[in-house]
């Protein structure tokens, strides 16, 4: 009895500290489209859909020529450029000047022990300076980052993981678990659909991949006619799957970001982009 | 800030012009948060204008997508000329936007 | 008499308000834009509209228009069209949606030096065919598209 109890004890440890190593996690999670779409590399892998479903990326690429978001990117230059009420700018808050910036989201902030996503980094600009917040899944948040996507494109996603904090590992593992957590009505975990029957459609849509999920925010939704931002998506998904709605911007969301974006490291960002 | 963007493109003797338009196109079919029926707006006319001549009009109603895109071709465009877009809509509302050719 | 005349002019307006401000944006329009051909864009069947638009319901058949939409659209809120042509002297394009509310979507009047092309992006309310006239000099020609228009099982909110 006790060795069994020892043993199982062991393994979970085990377990724990083998599924505690994010980059054994994201191997093994490229692997898995490796084997299905051997045809692609990392960087198709910003296309999303569009790098599976042929049909649907010619219509994709025509929009794309003059794309719909570009009245956003204005916009958003435009909300990115006007002081505050205080005379400082965003351009104060973030790093390098917040220009070319958003394939290093999310980050792990040690002094706040949070991690921090370019939206959440946004608002705690505004709420420094004394504005008050912007709602976090459309109009201007999505605007100003539509503008500081356009300056990153190209730009390979880099997030880090610091060895040297065990809570940014501990946030890391929160997402993950959420990303394995079936949930809902649908009883759909995100990994039912985007790992599991990756590539294979649902009703008449096809199933796009995780891998590269975060490459391409915000986005102009055909759906939404305008930008939105990838927790607005997150929530619709969690919509569709008949589950309780996750809060924009909550502990839940910034880690599955984070676990998400992570497993994307070296595809280049290039928000914003269209979808259906 | 214009609701209108507009890209040119010499391709030989033939000039591309493209424009982008910031209008909503509602059909008036559609319901907002509150379940009540968002009115009808959506541009009528749209005029292209070559060094002031018309080179295409055009009438349309909401069927045409949100955020409208088009793109014409035309014979012709030299430096300096100039490519005039308006339009008109259902609720008297209107816009135009010039460009000078490269 | 006056009374009555007064009363009867009255009852004439209210009931033309009413039926106005019933029919919508219609009154806006109207007042906004005299030019815009209306009953054009009523919600009918395709053939009441060719016929209105037209005076007829037979086209040319041709495969000299080109028009280039996707087989399956992704969502029927924009769909991306390019029509070009080797039909000469075309004066208009008409883009229709067959199975749309209203089957008029646009009608693009072009100048001589203007290309025969056009490019924009149409509402499809579902799978139906759209179909392309030009009319060049004397002639209407017609060229039908199939487009599916899918309904997804995901697509978020």
């Amino acid at each position: 009895m006790k060795i069994r109890q020892c043993l199982a004890l062991l393994m979970v440890v085990f377990f724990s500290a083998a599924s505690a190593n994010p980059q054994q996690d994201q191997v093994l999670f490229r692997q898995h489209y490796q084997k299905l779409f051997p045809q692609l590399n990392l960087n198709d892998y910003a296309d999303g859909i569009y790098a599976l479903d042929a049909i649907a990326r010619e219509s994709w690429q025509t929009i794309e020529e003059f794309p719909p978001y570009e009245l956003a990117i204005e916009q958003g230059e435009s909300l990115f450029n006007t002081p505050f009420k205080n005379g400082n700018h965003y351009s104060d808050c973030l790093p390098n000047n917040g220009i070319a910036i958003s394939h290093l989201y999310p980050q792990w902030d040690k002094t706040q022990g949070k991690v921090i996503t370019l939206a959440y980094a946004i608002n705690q600009c505004r709420q420094q300076n004394n504005e008050a917040p912007l709602l976090y899944q459309k109009g201007n948040i999505a605007q100003l980052l539509a503008y500081i996507a356009y300056t990153s494109r190209g730009k390979l996603i880099d997030i880090k993981i610091p060895d040297s904090d065990h809570r940014a590992l501990a946030a890391y593992e929160q997402g993950k678990q959420y990303y394995y957590q079936r949930r809902g009505q649908l009883n759909f975990s995100c990994s039912s659909c985007h790992v599991q029957n990756v590539g294979k459609k649902i009703r008449s849509e096809m199933l796009s991949p995780s891998l590269g999920h975060t490459s391409n925010w915000p986005t102009y939704r055909l759906k939404w006619g305008e930008i939105g931002t990838l927790h607005r998506r997150i929530i619709g998904c969690h919509k569709q799957i008949r589950a309780e709605l996750p809060v924009a911007q909550s502990d839940a969301l910034r880690h599955l970001e984070y676990f998400l974006s992570f497993m994307g490291n070296g595809i280049p960002f290039n928000g914003p982009s269209t979808r259906k | 800030m214009s609701s209108i963007k507009i890209r040119t493109k010499r391709l030989g003797d033939i000039t591309q012009i493209r424009t982008l338009i910031a209008h909503p196109m509602e059909t008036g079919r559609n319901k907002d948060e509150q379940g009540k029926l968002i009115p009808a707006h959506f541009i009528q006319e749209l005029t292209v204008k070559h060094n002031d001549k018309v080179i295409s009009s055009s009438v349309m109603g909401a069927g045409i997508s949100k955020n409208p895109y088009f793109a014409f071709k035309f014979i012709g465009g030299k430096t300096g000329d100039k490519i005039s877009i308006s339009w008109q809509d259902n609720l008297g509302q209107s816009d135009s936007q010039d460009k000078i050719l490269k | 008499m006056l009374e009555t005349r007064r009363k009867f002019i009255q009852k004439t307006i209210r009931f033309t308000a009413c039926f106005i401000s019933a029919a919508g944006g219609l009154f806006n329009t109207i007042i906004a834009n005299a030019t815009w051909p209306a009953d054009n864009f009523n919600e009918t069947q395709l053939n009441d509209t060719l016929q209105q638009l037209f005076g007829r319901q037979e086209f040319i058949e041709t495969d000299q228009i080109q028009v280039k939409l996707p087989k399956i659209a992704e969502n029927g809120a924009v769909v991306p069209i390019i029509i070009t042509s080797s039909l000469k002297k075309i004066e208009t394009f008409t883009i229709l949606a067959e199975k749309n509310p209203a089957p008029l979507i646009a009608q693009f009047t072009l100048a001589d030096e203007t290309e025969a092309y056009v490019s924009a992006r149409i509402k499809m309310a579902e799978t139906s065919d759209v179909i392309v006239i030009a009319k060049a000099g004397d002639a209407y020609y017609s060229k039908r598209i199939a487009v599916k228009v899918t309904i997804g099982g995901c697509g978020g909110g």
